[in-house]
């Protein structure tokens, strides 16, 4: 591979992408009906580009793992969705939603990609409004919108807790639409294994169906992957159990760059662990810390109930470290101050791994009603999994592994260094720097499939006009197949005595204790230490049921298992490297006196991106330096 | 907690299928149903029998994808409660608990307890959006709609597409499903203006896909988690007969 070329446009940065955008070729309408493209998911990002370039004319067809398009994992997003309106009149702009992103994301995305994202950000909205997406609104009939962590406006849009629900169900109309005038296929209960490569450019992928175990080919003239994030690589985290790095991992061993794959996002308010044989974490969304408030006891190991503590004997330490944010300080920094609270002792519950949630305070001054009214569903959900009432008691709740910043690193285009591949939403690396600021996923998904990706995807095709179909017999695509085939059978082949899902466990405990929310050398060498271990005795012990033909969810699990191993080690390489703290990437050797995350951006302003030399080769590092032309580079300070 | 289980086993769509029984100890009440189900089938793989099929993916009660018949009630006993919500201190120490697959003609079952729900798919291709470019739209604030309005036009847009309400009616209609797309739409003025192809559209691809007609016995409500209520069922037959009223004026 050349160097790494981000193609960002010169210009002021207001500006960037209107020029660069007034520059892209074009594709006529007669010619795009010749030209296909392949979108593997189904999430807000895929179904968004799907849909928009189905709109356009071109041929496309749509991949997903689940039943239906409508349950990918955005459908889980709860709190909102963000956008640079001003309908507060609290003085947003565009400019200030890129500027709360830069710092946000500690300084570790690019600004023009950030810009870009908060540009369209009200095309968002509008056109989900269109598209009749229940937003909440005001008695006025308006738009109404609230608060998110790490930012002094209120410009998140929302509909109750189920903001992802709606928001997806909203592509997903707009995808309907266009599997009726036939532009778009759908092909559900497929997993990608493979993506193939013809004459250097990305031309199709191969697929297992999941119901009948057949190894598929599928080609187009591109293919964009929006296969979401893979924080289940720590086995308990707030994705669908589906959710893998499988697909973006099998285009990095083809020679996608994958960039910062250990700034993980591990969000401080889940439900705690409850039970041994828990394998999902339940999200409380960030939204409740507008209302709620968190503390510990002051007195370590103070056993009485929450509500029997005086409010004089109760830590409320996010308000007490930070009093200028209090309770909605980025997600990294409350992960950390929570983490630090147990681990000196104060935490609360059976295991000591949790702190309150408290709303009485809000309650007490806006009545149940209100906070009904806006939390109901999350209430609800927390008294079903936990069989406690939080009108009546704190919520307790722990950090948990939910988001991936890192991914399959894209140019300015969405394009990733294999031509003709492109990656969106939650599976590319690009707008969120080393933390990602709530509610500003499900705007970058739906801006990337919308508004972005069909602009850049035209120009590349522009040089596909004459192209004609692409064949699924050739020797790439024979090479592909039979690799996948073999993949399949090697695994079986096995026969060993352990499930996918206790490895899985012991991955992602391996992951969490030494590559989680703070890091350091030692640990770091050491997980890579055990995963080699337990990788050996994955591929020598694990244990599969039934046939490679037939519906076999032990055999889709353990070849997501499998990836995992990989994943994880690129992600403690990643972490060993980058000897500094920055946002969710916390290093115990770079702090502050305080105990804050300390950057070096004399030696780290850039993004460490990783491309794959073979299996038993150490992976090679690119630097892409990072320029802040349009910020000014600060300490992160929310005090 | 011990319980009987009594799950149905099927090998393919086309196989004859049955109860088979395991007993299973030492269940905590703090499992989720679907936890419970992946301790049997642990325990089922390394005894070396093959696991029990059943889907689900979010685990949190929003995607749809879980729907067991528990004790003869589609997400089994609670109401509003999904599958995935469902948890073991629900039951009772000692019970026996029949699991089976959603039964529909409209819903095959593909193994054990997963069956094909790909007739909803089509219903929402035959009319479950609104026709507007990307690109196109008007500032999200130009027309107001009333908080009352667009609160209840959320309530109907809630749904979360897992069967229930097939699985729980004797005849097997789809109505409250298809009803909640229909009512959400046809409350909006983004909506209104396709309002009678909709619903013409989505009424015929529900019969053509073989569920039943609705005899309002209310089942799909008392068993919908999401408490989607029959009330959008009579808005959608106000909109499909004035629909038809339409087409016949038209004719
Ligand atoms: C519980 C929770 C709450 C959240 N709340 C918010 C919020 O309030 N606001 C916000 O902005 N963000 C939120 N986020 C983050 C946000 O929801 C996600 O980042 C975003 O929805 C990801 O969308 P996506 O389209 O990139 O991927 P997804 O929605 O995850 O979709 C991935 C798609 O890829 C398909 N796929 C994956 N792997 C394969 C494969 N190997 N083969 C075939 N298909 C595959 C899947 O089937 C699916 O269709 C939340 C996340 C979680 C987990
Ligand atoms: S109406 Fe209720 S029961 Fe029927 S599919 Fe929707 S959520 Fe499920
Ligand atoms: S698994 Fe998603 S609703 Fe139950």
């Amino acid at each position: 591979m050349q160097k790494l070329d981000s193609k960002i446009p010169d210009g002021p940065l207001a500006e960037k992408w209107s020029r660069y955008k007034a520059g892209l070729r074009l594709v006529n309408a007669a010619n795009k009906k010749k030209i296909e493209i392949i979108v593997v998911g189904s999430g807000l990002a895929g179904s968004s580009a799907a849909s928009a370039l189905g709109e356009l004319g071109y041929k496309v067809k749509v991949f997903c793992f689940q039943d239906s398009p409508r349950r990918a994992h955005s459908v889980a997003a709860q709190g909102g969705i963000n956008a640079a309106k001003n309908y507060k009149n609290d003085n947003d702009s565009i400019y200030r939603l890129f500027h709360d992103m830069m710092k946000g994301g500690d300084y570790r995305a690019r600004e023009a990609n950030v810009y870009r994202a908060a540009e369209v950000s009200n095309d968002v909205i509008d056109h989900f409004t269109a598209l009749g997406v229940p937003f909440a609104r005001d008695y006025g009939g308006s738009l109404d919108t609230r608060s998110f962590g790490g930012v002094q406006v209120s410009r998140t849009f929302y509909a109750k807790g189920q903001t992802g629900q709606q928001c997806l169900l909203g592509t997903y109309s707009s995808l309907n639409r266009q599997i009726a005038k036939g532009t778009v296929k759908m092909f559900p209960r497929r997993d990608m294994l493979d993506v193939v490569i013809v004459d250097g450019k990305a031309r199709g992928i191969i697929t297992r169906n999941l119901l009948t175990g057949e190894i598929e080919r599928h080609s187009a003239h591109a293919v964009v992957l929006a296969t979401g994030g893979y924080g289940t690589v720590f086995y308990l985290s707030t994705l669908g159990l589906g959710s893998n790095a499988s697909a973006a991992w099998s285009a990095y061993k083809k020679g996608a760059v994958f960039a910062n794959p250990s700034f993980i996002q591990i969000h401080p308010t889940s439900i705690p662990v409850l039970n041994d044989y828990q394998c999902k974490l339940t999200l409380m969304s960030e939204s409740l810390r507008n209302d709620g408030r968190v503390w510990v006891p002051k007195e370590k190991g103070d056993k009485r109930h929450p509500t029997e503590i005086p409010e004089e004997e109760r830590d409320y330490y996010l308000e007490r470290r930070y009093p200028a944010f209090g309770n909605l300080v980025p997600r990294d920094v409350a992960s950390r101050a929570a983490k630090e609270r147990c681990d000196a002792g104060y935490g609360v519950g059976d295991t000591g791994l949790s702190v309150y949630l408290d709303f009485k305070d809000a309650i007490e001054a806006q009545g149940e009603k209100a906070i009904r009214d806006k939390y109901g569903n999350l209430f609800e959900m927390y008294e079903k999994i936990t069989g406690i009432n939080p009108y009546k008691q704190p919520m307790r709740i722990y950090p948990a592994g939910h988001y991936t910043m890192g991914g399959l690193w894209v140019d300015y285009n969405l394009m990733t260094t294999i031509p003709g591949l492109f990656a969106i939403g939650e599976s590319n690396f690009s707008d969120h720097g080393a933390n990602r600021l709530g509610a500003s996923s499900l705007m970058q998904c739906c801006g990337d499939g919308y508004f972005i990706l069909p602009n850049t995807i035209s120009d590349y095709l522009a040089d596909d006009i004459r192209t004609g179909k692409i064949p699924v017999e050739s020797k790439a695509f024979d090479e592909a197949a039979h690799a996948s085939a073999d993949k399949v059978k090697r695994i079986m082949a096995v026969n060993g005595k352990q499930t996918a899902s206790s490895f899985h466990k012991r991955l992602g405990k391996i992951m969490w204790d030494h590559c989680g929310m703070r890091r350091d050398a030692d640990g770091l060498k050491k997980g890579l230490e055990l995963l080699d271990e337990l990788e050996k005795e994955f591929w020598a012990d694990i244990c599969i049921p039934g046939s490679e033909n037939d519906y076999n969810q032990e055999l889709e699990k353990a070849l997501k298992v499998a990836d995992f191993f990989e994943v994880g080690r690129l992600m403690c390489e990643d972490a060993l490297q980058r000897e500094e703290s920055c946002g969710a990437h916390f290093r115990e050797e770079h702090q502050t006196e305080t105990g804050e995350a300390k950057r070096n951006d004399a030696e780290y302003a850039y993004v460490g991106a990783w491309e794959y030399q073979g299996a038993d080769e150490k992976p090679k590092l690119h630097k892409e330096p990072l320029k802040f032309e349009f910020v000014e580079v600060k300490e992160r300070s929310y005090k | 907690m011990d319980f009987t289980l009594k799950i149905w086993r099927q090998e393919h769509a086309k196989a004859k299928g049955g109860f088979k029984t395991y007993p299973l100890k030492d269940v905590s009440p703090e499992m989720s149903f679907l936890e419970m189900l992946d301790y049997l089938n642990m325990q089922l793989i390394e005894g070396g029998d093959v696991p029990v099929t059943f889907e689900h993916d979010c685990r949190e009660g929003i995607c749809g994808t879980c729907g067991l018949y528990i004790n003869g009630r589609p997400h089994g006993p609670m109401r509003n409660t999904t599958t995935c919500e469902l948890h073991m201190r629900e039951f009772t120490d000692g019970e026996t608990i029949v699991i089976e697959p959603w039964r529909a003609s409209a819903f095959p079952v593909i193994k054990d307890l997963a069956v094909d729900r790909s007739s909803f798919e089509r219903i929402m291709h035959a009319g479950g959006f609104i026709s507007t470019n990307t690109g196109c739209a008007p500032e999200a604030n130009s027309s107001p709609i009333s908080k009352h309005i667009s609160d209840k036009a959320f309530d109907a847009a809630a749904c979360i597409g897992c069967g229930a309400c097939v699985a729980a009616c004797k005849n097997s209609s789809a109505m409250l499903f298809a009803a909640a797309k229909i009512a959400q739409y046809a409350m909006i003025p983004q909506g209104k203006v396709e309002g009678k192809e909709r619903v013409d559209q989505m009424v015929q691809q529900m019969d053509a896909e073989g569920f039943g007609f609705c005899s309002n016995t209310y089942g799909c409500e008392f068993d919908c988690p999401k408490g989607i209520s029959v009330d959008f069922i009579a808005l959608m037959n106000r909109e499909f007969f004035s629909a038809k009223v339409c087409s016949q004026k038209r004719q």
